[in-house]
């Protein structure tokens, strides 16, 4: 019976209550605000020491960072130098690396994944597809990480690096499997899904009329496809890509695992062997050193490191979501 | 040809599928025999592409069983971590299941409740709008924060002296800052995003006239919010509270940063309960990775099998998920499941 209610809101329809319960639920909102506010400005007051000591050098190459990493650690100074000497450049590069490259292969593979999603696949393998997509993004990346470190690294290490190859770098960097190859492979398959859904709802969303006119003008499905379909979703791949950007530059247990946990910069002019060399992305240099976070010069510099992330992968979730704006007047709600 | 879309039942008060979905479904299959050369190798790379993510999948999966199977024994479930250099004596992991549970919980307590109240806001009131859009990007940043960036935050809350009864204080009286409650806490930040954007989704979804009839017999806003609307979504917020697990589940970094590398449990004072949650532990997640060549451990048989155990937890849940958004059948165009959209706030990325 309704009554009961209904009495019992007429007596209380005065809008007290109502503007109560608007005050609390917009004051949680405020509160996710703060929250980020205070992220931001706690993560980067505590990584300042490390930003005032080594300026925008921070960012730059210097000397082996492992070292400055270890001479933080062991609280030692290298000779010459203060305590939170720290050149990021290996740690930057390894994590543009291998961001780069999967965001690049995503991107066609997620296209064409959602064209056939959303034009080709017959139903029945539509339906597969759907929760097979979204298995590969909830599959935890620790257990990403373990198959990359069990499986891959040790196919990568006895079938694709020959001896020669090995022997060209015996005196810079051993070569073992674990690196940007494996981490890149592995990295593609966790952006994936990200990627594909949203393109995939973009492609889906293209009004009809539009790729039926360009089909009546006797243009074949693929043309019309490429044409149309993909001139519309355009936003939404950028979108797409942007947002799986972010997640990629923060993904720290499989890329610590599968990456080689080197602070080396793998010279793109060595050609192949450079993907065959190992890596230290930023995010694995945070997971890797969480225990040394009580050590002052070392724990300022891992939250500088935090801090980096974090401005990065804002910057980059914002940009998303501005472009993800652009094409919500289809209908997409990515 | 188009015929139009036919009112299913238990979907009514939702707004019909566009009528697209129909046509491209029937519509009659043109033979690429006739296409170009370059048409017909994208026609086929986009098949290579399809089969070849079921594939990846299919691979993930039956390798992670056959592992497991090999590794899994039942003492393994019921012992807890011992430190030993030797697989054979280094214990189970009953520990760290406990501890995925009691993560899971915290997490998921704080997260589902805060969550749809933050998807309500949004979805029913949103004024002003500024302030909602600018909630809207900042849940969006919470979403692409980095885990392990998450954690290291955390852990400088969770250090404050005033924070001390949720850890351990050293003598001195510095605040350790790791502990159950702490992982579990930013775990809950982690599953808000998705309980956010299930709700406002399924919010948006509904249509007015629910809303107006509801007005029309009296009901101020706050009781069409909890006696309409939240009861008519109740399947999507469970959606979104299943996927945040899943990500809680699936995490790593929140639980080396926040509960450190012991993997039993290190209790902290001799309430039985609390002092465990105040203590630091393990989670499965954080066993793989100490069991893994990477790890401490590096005792892959017990890496597999734990790993088993968690992709067999991740499996269900999405199977959950999958029967949640099936019961009310409703899908998007194309067939495509609505919990698709909530991809982009799932995939357990850096972490």
């Amino acid at each position: 019976m309704p009554s009961r209610g209904l009495v019992r809101t007429r007596r209380w329809a005065t809008g007290r209550t109502d503007q109560r319960v608007e005050r609390i639920l917009g004051a949680l909102a405020v509160a996710v605000l703060v929250f980020i506010g205070a992220m931001l400005v706690t993560v980067f007051v505590k990584a300042w020491p490390s930003f005032a000591h080594n300026g925008l050098s921070w960012f730059g190459p210097g000397g082996n960072v492992d070292t400055q990493l270890r001479a933080m650690q062991e609280v030692k100074a290298l000779p010459g130098h203060s305590i939170y000497y720290f050149r990021g450049w290996p740690l930057i590069w390894g994590t543009l690396l291998t961001t780069i490259l999967a965001v690049l292969i995503a991107l066609v593979v997620s296209t064409l994944a959602a064209i056939f999603l959303t034009e080709f696949a017959p139903p029945a393998l539509r339906r597969t597809l759907d929760p097979v997509i979204r298995l590969l993004a909830a599959v935890p990346s620790v257990i990403y990480g373990l198959i990359g470190i069990l499986v891959i690294a040790p196919y990568i290490n006895n079938h694709l690096i020959s001896d020669a190859r090995k022997d060209s770098v015996l005196y810079v960097v051993q070569l073992n499997g674990a690196d940007v190859m494996t981490a890149t492979l592995i990295l593609t398959v966790m952006i994936l899904p990200i990627m594909t859904a949203i393109s995939a709802g973009a492609f889906a969303a293209v009004p009809a009329a539009w790729r039926e006119g360009s089909l009546a003008l006797g243009v074949n499905r693929w043309r019309t496809i490429w044409r149309v379909s993909l001139h519309a979703a355009r936003p939404a791949i950028v979108a797409a890509t942007v947002l799986a950007t972010a997640r990629a530059l923060g993904e720290a247990v499989m890329l610590a695992m599968v990456a080689g946990g080197r602070g080396f910069a793998p010279n793109l002019l060595d050609g192949v062997t450079a993907l065959f060399e190992p890596v230290r992305p930023l995010a694995a240099t945070i997971f890797q050193n969480s225990e040394g976070l009580t050590i002052p010069a070392l724990g300022h510099t891992i939250y500088a490191i935090g801090a980096v992330l974090l401005v990065s992968a804002a910057m980059l979730s914002l940009a998303g979501w501005a472009a993800k704006q652009r094409f919500k007047r289809y209908g997409v709600r990515a | 040809m188009i015929s139009p879309p036919q009112p299913v039942p238990g979907t009514a008060g939702r707004p019909p599928a566009p009528p697209s979905a129909a046509v491209i479904a029937r519509a009659p299959r043109e033979r690429t025999s006739s296409w170009p050369l370059v048409d017909r190798v994208a026609y086929g790379l986009c098949w290579a592409v399809g089969i070849g993510l079921c594939l990846i999948a299919v691979a993930i999966v039956l390798f992670m069983f056959f592992k497991g199977i090999a590794y899994l024994h039942p003492n393994l479930l019921v012992e807890s971590p011992a430190p030993s250099p030797r697989q054979s004596q280094s214990g189970g992991f009953l520990d760290p299941i406990i501890g995925t549970l009691i993560v899971a919980a915290i997490g998921i307590a704080i997260a589902a409740p805060l969550g749809v109240a933050l998807g309500t806001w949004l979805s029913e009131y949103g004024r002003p709008s500024w302030l909602a859009r600018t909630v809207e990007s900042a849940i969006e940043i919470i979403a692409g924060a980095p885990s392990v960036v998450l954690a290291l935050f955390g852990l400088l809350i969770f250090a404050q002296s005033y924070l001390g009864f949720l850890s351990t204080t050293a003598e001195n009286g510095g605040v350790y800052g790791r502990s159950y409650f702490a992982a579990g806490a930013v775990m809950a930040v982690l599953a808000l995003p998705l309980v956010v954007a299930s709700t406002r989704e399924a919010l948006t979804r509904l249509p007015d006239r629910l809303r107006e009839a509801s007005y029309a017999l009296g009901r101020t806003r706050a009781t069409t919010v909890r006696r309409v609307l939240l009861p008519a979504i109740r399947p999507d917020i469970a959606t979104g509270a299943v996927l945040g697990l899943g990500r809680i589940i699936g995490d790593t970094a929140i639980i080396t940063v926040l509960l450190g590398t012991y993997l039993d449990f290190e209790k902290v004072g001799n309430l039985p309960l609390i002092g465990t949650l105040r203590g630091t532990g393990s989670t499965l997640t954080s066993y793989v990775f100490n069991n893994s060549p990477a790890g401490e451990g590096n005792a892959p048989q017990k890496a597999y099998a734990a790993a088993f155990l968690l992709l067999i937890i991740v499996l269900i849940l999405n199977g959950i998920v999958t029967w949640l958004t099936n019961r009310d059948g409703q899908s998007e165009g194309l067939g495509l499941s609505r919990v698709f959209r909530l991809i982009p706030f799932m995939p357990d990325m850096s972490g």
